[in-house]
């Protein structure tokens, strides 16, 4: 008898993950638990882990131990024989519950040979199996929240950065992902295009109740949509509590440092 | 020395055998555009029982003379039309170096569009279809019309076995006139006129696609 994965009040549980590149540990047994509709940021030095804990939701890399749980299943595991044991994910299992999960790059990906609309639509024409027509019309409306309404013909080659990565934001929510990873998705944008990118993910933020996991360095705007900031450390959470706290009255000094050194 | 006469009487010989070499081009690179994107595509195959024999085989047909292998074909199959035979083989040869220029042009595709993919969920088929190959056949669109011009330029190998193709009908018709000098002459010219535009048009298109 496959085991029952009871439906717990988790978006997303890591249990003791462990991911290795080679002989470099970058997540060390690391627990982590996001509810539905939180909204956390992942704050650390670079090379703690923040983008590995994303790409492993994204199955853009694979777990070297431990599970990974979304909505209470197994998610880098699947249950398989008689005994229900954990066996690595493959791709049958994966697909379907992959779907719940959307990504926004630092380098936004978006297709430059396909046009605006034509990014937007492309998944939910091939993957949730829309009609043109209703594909269309879901873009159009995500095209709108982004404030690209009259950018549906353009190629992503002719936008600004800060452009592109509006696009990118409509492409992911195009799927209705319940859970969105955003990886430093203003890091790589002139900084007078910073506002116009964060603008749009407030609106997201306030307009939705997506689960969100956010890796940034912009501070305010993590104080205004997070529930929880998470200090990352060597691949483990050195500190973790809302905003508020976290950045005004942090306990650890390597805390104190990272948030000196990014101001 | 020139002379006229036989030259004007070579021409619409030698005009039909061009019709034979453009049809010959035409088919042959149709079957290397194709088989050489199934080599591409075989080559990469996750399993090492397809892909390594597939690679195997694309090298030996690379790197053995185009005139062998058109003897070859020749000789164990037997009973297929010359023509079909040799765009088969000429096509089947230049599939072996278009599935590296594919290899190239994939290769050349970003990680983070496959990245995308995967962020979207879009399955490995619609991957390929919508994201990866136009985008690689883009970057390599100036190589194949390359290779196609030297197919065309290559076409004469198959007078070896007999398809009447332009210097197979030039040479026809120098033996029996005894006119080589005008046939050849006129051969070459319809090589030139017909090969020179055409690889500017890819310098061209190389030129717009650089940037
Ligand atoms: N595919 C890979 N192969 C080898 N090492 C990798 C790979 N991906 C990440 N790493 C290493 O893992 C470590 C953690 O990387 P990660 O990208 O998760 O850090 P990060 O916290 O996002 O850092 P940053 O703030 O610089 O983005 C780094 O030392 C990185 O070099
Ligand atoms: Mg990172």
């Amino acid at each position: 008898m496959p085991i029952e994965t009871v439906p717990g009040p988790e978006k997303v549980r890591f249990d003791r993950v462990t991911k290795r590149f080679g002989d470099q540990t970058v997540l060390d047994g690391l627990d982590l638990a996001v509810a539905p509709g939180e909204r956390v940021t992942l704050i650390g030095p670079s090379g703690s882990g923040k983008t590995t804990i994303l790409r492993l939701l994204m199955t853009l890399e694979r777990v070297t131990d431990g599970v990974v749980h979304v909505d209470g299943e197994p998610f880098s595991h699947m249950p398989s024989g008689p005994g229900g044991k954990l066996v690595p994910a493959d791709e049958r299992y994966l697909a379907p519950r992959r779907r719940r999960v959307g990504m926004v790059f630092q380098q936004f990906n978006l297709f430059p040979h396909l046009s605006v609309l034509a990014n937007v639509t492309e998944a939910p024409r091939h993957v949730l199996g829309l009609d043109a027509d209703e594909a269309a019309a879901r873009a159009r409306d995500l095209l709108g929240l982004v404030g690209l309404a009259d950018k549906e013909d353009a190629h992503p080659t002719r936008l600004s950065g800060g452009q592109q990565q509006r696009v990118a934001i409509a492409r992911a929510l195009a799927m209705r992902p319940e859970l969105l990873l955003l990886d430093e998705v203003t890091s790589a944008l002139d900084p007078e295009l910073v506002a116009e990118v964060l603008d749009v993910l407030r609106d997201v933020a306030a307009g939705t109740d997506i689960t969100m996991l956010c890796v940034t360095h912009e501070m305010a705007f993590a104080r205004d949509v997070s529930d929880r900031l998470l200090m990352f450390d060597r691949g483990r959470v050195l500190e973790s509590g809302p905003p508020g706290k976290l950045l005004d009255a942090p306990e650890h000094e390597r805390t104190r440092e990272f948030l000196r050194s990014i101001r | 020395m020139w002379d006229m006469d036989a030259a004007r009487a070579a021409l619409p010989v030698v005009l039909s055998g061009f019709g034979v070499t453009l049809l010959a081009t035409v088919l042959g690179f149709a079957v290397a555009v194709a088989a050489g994107l199934g080599i591409a595509l075989l080559g990469r195959s996750r399993s090492r029982w397809i892909a390594l024999p597939v690679g195997a085989l694309a090298s030996f047909v690379r790197s053995t003379p185009v005139m062998v292998q058109l003897f070859a074909a020749w000789v164990l199959v037997p009973g297929l039309d010359a023509l079909a035979l040799g765009v088969l083989v000429l096509g089947l040869h230049y599939a072996t170096y278009l599935s590296e220029v594919y290899r190239a042009g994939i290769d050349a595709v970003p990680k983070g569009q496959w990245e995308a993919c995967t962020a979207l969920s879009l399955p490995r088929r619609r991957v390929w279809r919508a994201v990866v190959l136009p985008q690689a056949v883009r970057k390599v669109l100036p190589s194949l019309g390359n290779y196609a011009i030297s197919m065309f330029k290559e076409t004469p190998f198959l007078s070896v076995i007999a398809v009447d193709e332009m210097v197979h009908e030039a040479n026809a018709f120098g033996s029996t006139h005894f006119a080589y000098l005008e046939s050849f002459t006129l051969a070459a010219a319809v090589f030139l006129i017909a090969s020179w535009p055409t690889s500017l048009l890819v310098r061209r298109l190389e030129a717009r696609l650089a940037h």
